[in-house]
Formats: structure tokens, C-alpha cells, sequence
């Protein structure tokens, strides 16, 4: 495990793995977005930080300046990633290639496709949360939250499910565990060396699958490239684990310490749809990377070409100029027009699926555990970098 | 009241449809386009405006109030 001197000062030496960034960035950010709304760490490689809605908006549209061709919050590592010669398409590079990687992409995630994984992902919900109710307590992070996306994905992907808690060890490897560079490179070596398997044997054995599905695919009259393949796959099971369970378990974290959001959503169903827009707002669980393509400026800030800036989705949802009480959890809020998912070219692919997990998961949880509570605030943990949400929340049946 | 999903800005957050289903609709790449000529019935104006005020890339256009 690295470990990083305490920081000095957030607007000039940021650290987004620093245990007081991960249990609190709120703060944080309402300080930077005062004094200094687009703050620079030389940890890591070095990085820029935007704190406020219309900056990172308005880079995130700018692709011309702003590359995604490595979107990390913390660069790889000579001889890293090494088998990922095509990137991580389509969020990890520009166009043209993302256009059409995207495209092949998109109709699995569509409001179609993801209509037919919900009976299964309501099947799997109920069974989670029927040994919760059994057993009277159990950890809405560890023992729910984090079973559910990646059992959905590993199906999309046409993976065995009963590997999951693999999966979810590499992804956490790669997101949680970036900042460790011995830790995130096992990750990503058993995470790649899986994928060149799998795609072996589905060359042999195609199925309606996700993988096999690229592999009957074609660009421009030719085959897509096996390093895409392995990448776009990779990414798939990367980006569909960790963020849709962050979610999850921050919302029902909320859920716990907020009784009266709770009862709300028990007693008005109707709400779910507004009210996990709104938990996205909050709770967004998404840190992105763009590397500067050519020299810039942004809000009077000079950016070099190939410095690194975090795209951050999650301050900006909680910039007081975009929302109103933007610090408040207000569970029927009706304007959102939050970022969690990203904006522009690069929106997430799978925004629609993680919506409706994150729907079902919440709503079997509430209508059989209706009235729950934290077991112990001290044994919960949280996860950030990357992807920011709660690890352990042990909670407790009254 | 009429509106118009410019296709340039969509990006296919789906906020719209997930929101007005009656009013939009999305294809298999996310994109949303308008029901019909675009026009809003009375009594969906509130969803419609609803609709605009949360998408996240301003692609929903009033073309007459």
C-alpha cells in the first residue's frame, strides 16, 4: 500500500486518495469553488481539478482541447496496460474511432436492451434481500449494493457469474486500488488475461453475447481489431461494476441515515424515478480523466498540452451556481440537470442500465425492508478515487 | 407549444423520454426525437418543460411556447 504525505493545501496539492477527500470532498469543494475553482495537485503525475458546473461542462464539450485518450485519475505506469494497445474504447479514445466503437456499443445499453435485464435483476434483488431479511441485519454495501451490477454485466457480457467476486476484485484492483501501482497492475493483468480467453473461446463458440457480438462486427468491411475487442470489453465490465454499486450503496446509506427520505419513498413509489436523479446528483459516484491536446485556458487558467485534468462530474453537481440548495438532498427536486453520467460525446453508454439497477435495487429493498438503520456509524467505510461510494454499510432490521 | 430535439446536441441521456414518455422517443443509440410533429398537448406542458429543464446538453428546443 503507497502511502502519500497528509495534504497541504487543497487548492495547490490535492489529493483525491486522501482520507479526508474520500470521506468528505463536500467541503472541500465548496472551499476550492470560493478560492481557487480550478485547483492543481503535482501528485500523481500532476493534475487539474474543476470544482465548478460550467467549467466542467464546458471541457468536457471542448474534445478538440481536452483528449480522452487516457482517462485515469492516475496515469498508467511504464510497461502498464501494455496488452490494451487500442486503449479503452469507446470512453478512452477521440474520434473517429470513438464514434464508431460507440455505436457498437450503444445498442446493448439501449432503453430496449436494458428493459429485458430487469426481470433478472429484480429475480437476484429479491434473492439478496430475502437473506437480509432472514438474517435480520447484513452490510447494504458489501452484501447487496456490490452483488448486483456485476452479476448483471457478467450476463451482457456472457460471463460466468459465479466468477464474480473475481471481477469484482480486479475492478476494485484497477479504480479503488490506482493510487497502489503493484495492486492496480495484478488487477489489470488477471483482468486482461481473462478477456484474451474469453474471446478465444467465443471465436470458437459464439453466443448472443456482447463479446460475440464484436466479433461478427465490422468496420469499414473489416473485422474489429482484437485489441479493441479486448478493450471495449474490459471496459465493460470495468466501468459496469464499481459505479452502478457505488450508487447503490450510497443511496441506500442516505436511505439509513435519512428517515424521513426513506419513508417518503416507501409511502410515494412514484418518486424512485426523481428521487435516484437526484441521488446521482449527490452521491455521483464518476471521476473522469481528459489529457490537455493542445495548450488552452480555462477560466483564466493556463493548461499545457498533455497535463492531465480530472473531470469532476461529482463537484460539479454540488456547484450552489447550478443547483439550488446543491449541498441538500432534496428527494423530489425537479430541476436537475446534474452530470453524473458525464456530458457530451462521452456520455456513459451505460447510463440506462445503471439507472434501472439502481432503481430495482432500491425499490426490493424498500418494500420488504422498509425500516432500517446504520449498525454501527464507525464500521462504515467509504471508497474514492475514481469511483467514489461506500464499501461497508452494516445495517440493522428493527 | 411545439418543440424540436436538435439531434447535434442529444447525446442520449434519455432524460426526456424517462420523463415524458409520451412526448419523445429514443432509438437503439440513445437518440431522442419528438412524437409526432412535436407538438405538446395542453395538458403534458409541464412535462414537456420539465423535459427541457433537465437535459443535460440543452438539446430540447421550443419552437413556439
Amino acid at each position: 500500500m503507497t502511502t502519500t504525505p497528509p495534504v497541504r493545501d487543497w487548492a495547490t496539492d490535492y489529493d483525491i486518495f486522501d482520507p479526508a477527500y474520500i470521506a468528505d470532498p463536500f467541503s472541500i469543494w465548496d472551499e476550492l469553488r470560493n478560492e481557487c475553482p480550478i485547483a492543481h495537485s503535482d501528485r500523481f503525475g500532476g493534475s487539474w481539478l474543476p470544482t465548478r458546473y460550467e467549467d466542467v461542462v464546458a471541457m468536457a464539450h471542448d474534445i478538440e482541447h481536452f483528449s480522452s485518450r487516457s482517462i485515469s485519475v492516475v496515469p498508467p505506469g511504464q510497461n502498464e496496460d501494455t496488452q490494451l494497445t487500442a486503449g479503452l474504447p469507446p470512453i478512452g479514445v477521440d474520434p473517429p474511432v470513438h464514434t464508431w466503437s460507440r455505436r457498437l456499443l450503444l445498442p446493448w445499453f439501449s432503453h430496449r436492451a436494458v428493459g429485458q435485464a430487469e426481470p433478472a435483476t429484480r429475480e437476484l434483488c429479491r434473492s439478496l434481500v430475502d437473506g437480509i431479511v432472514a438474517a435480520g441485519h447484513g452490510d447494504a454495501a458489501a452484501g447487496y449494493a456490490q452483488q448486483i451490477p456485476v452479476r448483471v454485466i457478467a450476463v451482457i457480457l456472457g460471463v460466468p457469474q459465479e466468477r464474480s467476486d473475481d471481477f469484482t476484485g480486479w475492478v476494485r484492483d484497477v479504480l479503488e486500488f490506482a493510487h497502489d501501482a503493484e495492486r492496480r497492475k495484478r488487477g489489470a493483468d488477471a483482468l486482461i488475461e481473462y478477456f484474451i480467453e474469453e474471446i478465444g473461446k467465443r471465436r470458437e463458440n459464439p453466443g448472443d453475447d456482447l463479446i460475440s457480438e464484436l466479433l461478427r462486427s465490422e468496420v469499414d468491411g473489416e473485422p474489429v481489431p482484437d485489441d479493441h475487442i479486448l478493450g471495449t470489453a474490459a471496459l465493460t465490465l470495468i466501468a459496469g461494476v464499481d459505479t452502478t454499486w457505488s450508487a447503490i450503496g450510497s443511496s441506500l446509506w442516505h436511505l439509513a441515515t435519512h428517515p424521513d427520505d426513506r419513508r417518503r419513498l416507501v409511502e410515494e413509489p412514484d418518486l424512485m424515478p426523481i428521487a435516484i436523479e437526484e441521488l446521482l446528483r449527490a452521491y455521483s459516484p464518476v471521476t473522469m480523466a481528459r489529457i490537455v491536446a493542445s495548450d488552452t485556458e480555462v477560466a483564466g487558467c493556463p493548461m499545457h498540452e498533455g497535463d492531465r485534468v480530472l473531470m469532476n462530474f461529482p463537484a460539479a453537481n454540488r456547484d450552489p451556481d447550478a443547483f439550488e440548495r446543491a449541498d441538500e438532498v432534496i428527494i423530489d427536486r425537479e430541476l436537475n440537470r446534474h452530470v453524473a453520467f458525464g456530458v457530451g460525446i462521452h456520455r456513459c453508454a451505460g447510463s440506462n442500465l445503471a439507472r434501472m439497477e439502481l432503481r430495482v435495487a432500491l425499490t426490493e429493498w424498500l418494500e420488504r425492508i422498509p425500516e432500517f438503520h446504520i449498525e454501527d456509524p464507525d464500521k462504515v467505510t467509504w471508497a474514492g478515487g475514481q469511483v467514489r461510494g461506500p464499501r461497508n454499510v452494516p445495517v440493522v432490521i428493527p | 407549444m411545439k418543440i424540436y430535439v436538435d439531434p447535434d446536441k442529444c447525446q442520449g441521456h434519455n432524460r426526456c423520454y424517462a420523463l415524458a414518455d409520451t412526448l419523445f422517443d429514443v432509438d437503439d443509440y440513445g437518440l431522442a426525437t419528438v412524437v409526432g410533429d412535436g407538438t405538446v398537448p395542453d395538458e403534458l406542458v409541464a412535462k414537456a418543460e420539465l423535459a427541457i429543464a433537465n437535459c443535460p446538453e440543452h438539446a430540447i428546443v421550443l419552437l413556439e411556447p
